[in-house]
C-alpha cells in the first residue's frame, strides 16, 4: 500500500516537475507583458523533436540539446520581436489570439521540417530502474527532478541578484514606472519571451525519453502548463512550481486510486474548487481594482 | 420613418438577410451549402459568445462544451429514449441554460486569467465525460442521430437545411442586437468597461454576468443540437478545447462588440480551411500565418477595422 503510494508520488512529482517548468514559462511572459502565450507548448515541441532529430542525424546528446534549447529561444525572441511587440497597445485577448496563431504556425512548421510520426529519446543515463522502499524509479525521472531543481535555483538567483532579473521584475509590477527610472521595456519582453522559451525546451527535452515526443505533444503539455500557473497564482514564480507538482500529484494518485479515464478530469476540477475558495489561486497576489 | 428604417441597426439586419437570401446564387453544389451550413451554425454560436466576450468583457475557453451538451442531449434522447426531436433541443437547451445558471455564479466572479482557466476546466471536465461515458454517447467513437422532424415532416438535404439555419441566423442576430440596445445590454457593457463603477451606478454586476452567460450557453446549446441533427452523426471532437479556442478565435478575429463582426469571422475562418486544401502540407502555417498577420494589423478584429476605414473613406472625398 504504502509502496504503492510511494510510487504514484514519484511519478506525479516528475511529471509535476515537467508542469512546473512549463508554468514558469507561462508566469514569466505574463510578468513582462500580461500576455498569456498559448504558444508555449509548442516550445516543449521543438526540444524535443529538434534534439531527437540532431541526435538521429549522429550529433552527440549534449550538443544537440544545447542546440534545440537555442532554437526554441530563438524562435521565442521572433515570436516577441515580430508579433507581440508590433501589436503593442491591442487587448489582451488579440495577443492571445496571435500566439494561438503563432502556435498553429509552429505546428505546421515542424511537421514540415520533421515529420508527423512519433518519436522516442533514448534516456540520457540508461534505463536501470533504482528500487526505493518497494517503488521503482527510471534514472530519467531523476534528471527531470534534479534539472529542475537547478532551473528553479538559477532562476531565483536571477529574479533576486541580478539587474536584468530585478528589472522584468519591475516591469511586472508597474510597466510606466519601470519606463521611468530607464528600464527599456522592450529589451524585457524579448528576455521574457527568449527565456520562457528556452524553458518550455528544456522541459521536453528532459521527458522526451520517458513519454515520446510528437508534433503535437505541446498542446496537451502547454494546457497543463497553464493550468498549474493559474493554480498556483498567475505570475508567481513560486506559484508556478507549487501548482505544477500538485497538478502532477493530484494526476498520478487521480490514475491509480480512481480512474485512469478521469485522471485529467480529475485535475480540472480540483483547479475550479481551488479557485472557487481562492480566487487568484494559491500563491497568487489578490488584485485590486483601480476605478 | 424612413430614416429609422435606415438607421445602421436594420440596415445591418436588412443586409445580413440579404445576404442569407442572394447567397444561394453562389452555391453552386451540395459542397458548398454544406460549408454555408456549418459557417452559419459556427455564426450562431458566435454572435452569442461576443455578447459574453465583445459586450460584457467575460472570456470564455469553454462554450464547445455548451455546444457539446447540446448536441449530445439531442442525440441521447432521440437516438436512445425515442423523444421526438424537438422537445429533445428543447430540453437539452433547458438543461445547459440551468447548468450555466448553476456554475455561472462561482464561475463568473473570477476576473481575467483565471475565470479563462474555470471555464475551460469546465469545458475539458465535459468533452472527457463525454468521451468516457460510451453507454450513452459511444465514446471516442461518436454516435449517430436521426433527422429533425417538423410536425412529422424529416428535414432533409443541405438546401432545407440551409434555410433553416439561415433564418435561425438571422433571428438569433436580432435578438442579439435587442439585447445590446436594452438595459440588460447597457449594464454589460458599463460592467465591461469597470465593473466597479457599474457597481457604485446601482448594477447588479454578478446578476447581469450570469444572465449574459446563460444566453450565450443557451446559443450554443441550440446550435449543437443543430449541428448534431444535420450532420446525422456526432463525435467528441466538437466538444474539445480546441473548438472552444476556435469558437472565441471566431469572435475576436472578426470583431469584438461587433455582432455582424461575429457572424463574419465564424464565415471566414469556417471557409478558410476550406480554400486552404490547396497548400496541402502548408495548410497549417498559411492558416497560423493569415491568424497572426490579421490580429496584428487589424487589432480590433476585421469588421470594426474595416468600417472605420469606410469611415474615414467617406469623409474625405
Amino acid at each position: 500500500m504504502s509502496a504503492q503510494f510511494l510510487q504514484f508520488l514519484l511519478a506525479g512529482l516528475t511529471v509535476g516537475a515537467i508542469y512546473a517548468l512549463v508554468a514558469l514559462g507561462f508566469s514569466i511572459i505574463y510578468n513582462a507583458s500580461h500576455v498569456i502565450n498559448f504558444a508555449q507548448g509548442e516550445f516543449v515541441m521543438i526540444g524535443g523533436m529538434c534534439t531527437v532529430w540532431l541526435a538521429n542525424a549522429g550529433w552527440p546528446l549534449p550538443l544537440a540539446i544545447a542546440a534545440a534549447v537555442l532554437l526554441a529561444a530563438l524562435l521565442g525572441l521572433a515570436l516577441a520581436k515580430l508579433a507581440v511587440e508590433p501589436a503593442r497597445g491591442a487587448s489582451v485577448v488579440t495577443l492571445i489570439i496571435i500566439t494561438i496563431g503563432a502556435s498553429i504556425l509552429l505546428r505546421g512548421l515542424a511537421t514540415i521540417v520533421w515529420d508527423k510520426k512519433y518519436h522516442a529519446l533514448k534516456p540520457f543515463s540508461g534505463e536501470m530502474p533504482i528500487h526505493i522502499g518497494g517503488a521503482t524509479l527510471l534514472p530519467q525521472s531523476l534528471w527531470v527532478l534534479g534539472v529542475t531543481l537547478v532551473v528553479v535555483l538559477l532562476l531565483s538567483w536571477f529574479f533576486g541578484r541580478t539587474l536584468l532579473g530585478k528589472a522584468l521584475l519591475a516591469t511586472s509590477h508597474n510597466r510606466l514606472a519601470a519606463q521611468l527610472v530607464g528600464i527599456s521595456v522592450r529589451r524585457v519582453l524579448l528576455v521574457a519571451f527568449g527565456l520562457s522559451a528556452a524553458l518550455g525546451a528544456v522541459a521536453g527535452i528532459l521527458i522526451a525519453p520517458i513519454t515520446f515526443t510528437s508534433w503535437d505533444v505541446g498542446v496537451m503539455l502547454g494546457l497543463k502548463g497553464f493550468a498549474a500557473a493559474v493554480l498556483g497564482g498567475m505570475g508567481s514564480g513560486p506559484g508556478a512550481v507549487v501548482g505544477g507538482l500538485a497538478l502532477g500529484i493530484i494526476e498520478a494518485m487521480g490514475a491509480g486510486y480512481l480512474s485512469s479515464a478521469y485522471k485529467d478530469a480529475l485535475a480540472f476540477v480540483i483547479i475550479l474548487a481551488v479557485l472557487f475558495f481562492m480566487p487568484s489561486g494559491l500563491l497568487g497576489q489578490r488584485s485590486a481594482d483601480r476605478v | 420613418m424612413l430614416a429609422r428604417l435606415a438607421s445602421s441597426r436594420n440596415a445591418g439586419l436588412a443586409a445580413l438577410a440579404a445576404v442569407v437570401a442572394l447567397l444561394p446564387l453562389a452555391l453552386v453544389n451540395n459542397y458548398y451549402y454544406d460549408i454555408a451550413i456549418l459557417a452559419g451554425l459556427n455564426a450562431i454560436v458566435c454572435v452569442g459568445l461576443n455578447l459574453l466576450i465583445g459586450y460584457a468583457g467575460q472570456i470564455s475557453l469553454g462554450h464547445a462544451g455548451f455546444f457539446g451538451l447540446g448536441a449530445y442531449g439531442s442525440a441521447i434522447l432521440t437516438a436512445r429514449y425515442g423523444w421526438p426531436p424537438l422537445a429533445a433541443l428543447l430540453a437539452a437547451t433547458l438543461a445547459v441554460a440551468l447548468l450555466a445558471l448553476a456554475i455561472g455564479r462561482p464561475i463568473l466572479r473570477l476576473r481575467g486569467h483565471y475565470l479563462a482557466m474555470a471555464t475551460l476546466g469546465m469545458g475539458v471536465i465535459i468533452s472527457i465525460v463525454i468521451a468516457t461515458e460510451d453507454r450513452y454517447t459511444g465514446g471516442p467513437d461518436g454516435m449517430s442521430v436521426p433527422p429533425l422532424t417538423l410536425a412529422g415532416v424529416a428535414l432533409a438535404g443541405e438546401r432545407v437545411w440551409y434555410w433553416v439555419v439561415g433564418v435561425l441566423l438571422v433571428l438569433a442576430v436580432w435578438l442579439a442586437r435587442n439585447l445590446i440596445d436594452s438595459p440588460h445590454g447597457r449594464a454589460l457593457r458599463a460592467l465591461h468597461g469597470s465593473e466597479v463603477a457599474a457597481e457604485v451606478g446601482g448594477i447588479d454586476s454578478a446578476r447581469h454576468k450570469v444572465r449574459v452567460f446563460v444566453i450565450s450557453a443557451v446559443y450554443a446549446a441550440v446550435a449543437g443540437s443543430l449541428a448534431a441533427h444535420y450532420a446525422g452523426f456526432i463525435t467528441p471532437a466538437k466538444v474539445t478545447f480546441f473548438h472552444s479556442i476556435e469558437l472565441v478565435t471566431m469572435v475576436v478575429f472578426g470583431g469584438m462588440a461587433s455582432t455582424f463582426g461575429a457572424v463574419v469571422g465564424a464565415a471566414v475562418l469556417t471557409t478558410l480551411p476550406q480554400a486552404l486544401t490547396v497548400f496541402k502540407e502548408y495548410e497549417m502555417v498559411v492558416f497560423g500565418a493569415v491568424m497572426m498577420l490579421t490580429m496584428i494589423f487589424m487589432p480590433k478584429g476585421l469588421v470594426p477595422t474595416l468600417a472605420a476605414l469606410a469611415a474615414r473613406r467617406g469623409k474625405s472625398p
